[in-house]
């Protein structure tokens, strides 16, 4: 199966990032999403980590560490002037509650209808248990919901797929989807393909894609 | 009052196997690991640790020695598992919750924090969307199939929302930056977490404190955890280790 050439991690989170408008209260997700907080810096776009802190600041390194301080993903970061610290039942009251204007998460796969897969992999052997986090509640209380993924697994199997077959963190909710090679909107009448990685056509993503593309009249590359 | 022990093994000193302790902290943050130590020392034998994230993670060294002297009967927790798949076929504690010797029972974590609260609360049992469309909707996901209860759902203004239960720990090993010998205590930073909820969810809370003080150094706008939730206060050095659960 041909490879592509697709952006790198970072380059997926740039992009994603860009869809973010200022003033909105956003929660990153593990992985690419976390990479996002490298792309906002002098943006008025405010961080909450559902750890329980709110306008989370840069990653810290070395003299900079505060064991007490980190992000969802155990990373140390530090604090920005007017950042606040509460604990996870009001962390969880504001994700829950409906208070993240936008929530950016990895995923295994995403469905045609919105509905995606991120917290187990029954490939593991785990006996029905994985890592569920805060996910399903970021899901549940997210007013926009962005996926940042790899278009395809490292065995080149699509993670676009026409329904899910690891087991499910939301149905119905992703709104768009930010890969190496594209940009997808969900829309009720199915995937609609809004961006592309230079050089590749709409069949190329087609190739590696499971259900049915609807194409954009505005289709237009992918722009850093 | 003086709740003060002089030691973490006399605070613990009465904990009975199969008891039921909360375990605070969020991975490396606000972890018990003083605590935590004495109970392994003490051979507390089919323990249920209900945590909130993967304190057990951030405490790996202590969650080893669980493992292998077969200490634990049952893990509850929102994300219990290394995230590398090469990680965890390695690791012991997952190994034996595939082999079956070890339940973990996995809930979302707002949905954990909410359990606490309630029984913190006297709210016996609550409704929360979240987990609708996954199969925590249909059944508590648990590691033993004969565990896996069946949920109740019900629609409220036309969304539908998964009946969930209050969760009452017997203890719990709380962590603070400060505490006095009343048990107000006060957190440093996202070391907080599941402190304060579970410090209040559980019939017995045992709080380390890094810096124990007179009542009245902690300005009452200053207390987190009023004291009225903490029955026990050991003080223990400021702990360090490694900020990574990789």
């Amino acid at each position: 199966m041909k490879k592509f050439e697709g952006l790198s991690r970072e380059m997926i989170a740039l992009r994603a990032s860009r869809e973010i408008p200022d003033g909105s209260y956003v929660n990153l997700g593990i992985g690419i999403p976390t990479l996002i907080s490298n792309w906002i810096e002098g943006k008025d776009i405010i961080l909450q980590s559902e750890i329980g802190m709110l306008k989370t600041g840069p990653l810290a390194f070395g003299e900079g560490v505060d064991q007490d301080i980190i992000n969802a993903s155990c990373q140390p970061v530090h604090t920005l002037p007017g950042s606040a610290y509460f604990d996870i039942v009001e962390s969880f009251a504001m994700i829950r509650g409906g208070k993240m204007d936008v929530v950016v998460m990895g995923a295994l796969q995403v469905d045609e209808h919105g509905d995606y897969a991120g917290w187990a992999n029954p490939a593991r052997g785990l006996m029905g248990v994985g890592n569920i986090g805060g996910s399903m509640d970021l899901a549940a209380g997210a007013k926009k919901l962005l996926i940042t993924m790899e278009h395809v697994t490292n065995d080149g199997q699509p993670k676009i797929v026409k329904e899910l077959t690891y087991p499910a963190t939301t149905e119905g909710k992703v709104n768009m989807i930010f890969t190496d090679f594209a940009v997808i909107e969900v829309t009720p009448k199915g995937l609609l393909l809004k961006e592309v990685y230079p050089g590749l056509t709409p069949q190329d993503i087609q190739s590696v894609t499971e259900p049915k593309l609807m194409i954009s009249p505005d289709l237009k590359e992918i722009e850093l | 009052m003086n709740k003060v022990y002089s030691s973490a093994e006399e605070a613990i000193a009465d904990i009975p196997d199969e008891a039921t302790i909360a375990i605070a902290g969020f991975f490396t943050a606000g972890v018990p690991r003083v605590l935590l130590r004495a109970l392994i020392a003490r051979g507390v034998k089919d323990l249920t640790l209900a945590c909130g994230c993967g304190p057990l993670l951030g405490a790996p060294g202590e969650l080893a020695l669980l493992v292998k002297n077969k200490q634990l009967k049952r893990v509850i927790d929102s994300y219990g598992l290394y995230r590398s798949a090469s990680k965890g076929t390695q690791d012991l504690f997952e190994q034996a919750v595939k082999a079956g010797e070890i339940e973990l029972r996995v809930y979302p974590m707002g949905t954990l924090a909410e359990r606490y609260r309630a029984a913190a609360a006297g709210v016996p049992a609550f409704y929360t969307p979240t987990g609708v469309g996954s199969v925590v909707e249909n059944e508590l996901v648990s590691s033993i199939e004969e565990k896996r209860k069946k949920k109740e759902t019900r629609i409220f203004d036309g969304k539908r929302y998964i009946l969930e239960y209050c969760l009452p720990p017997h203890f719990a090993f709380v962590h603070a930056y400060m505490g006095d010998r009343e048990g107000n205590l006060r957190y440093r930073g996202t070391a907080r977490n599941f402190n304060p909820v579970m410090a209040a969810a559980a019939r017995i809370t045992i709080a380390e404190v890094e810096n124990l003080v007179e009542p009245g150094e902690i300005d009452p706008d200053d207390v987190h955890t009023p004291g009225i939730y903490v029955q026990r206060v050991v003080k223990v050095p400021r702990p360090t280790f490694a900020v990574t659960i990789d």
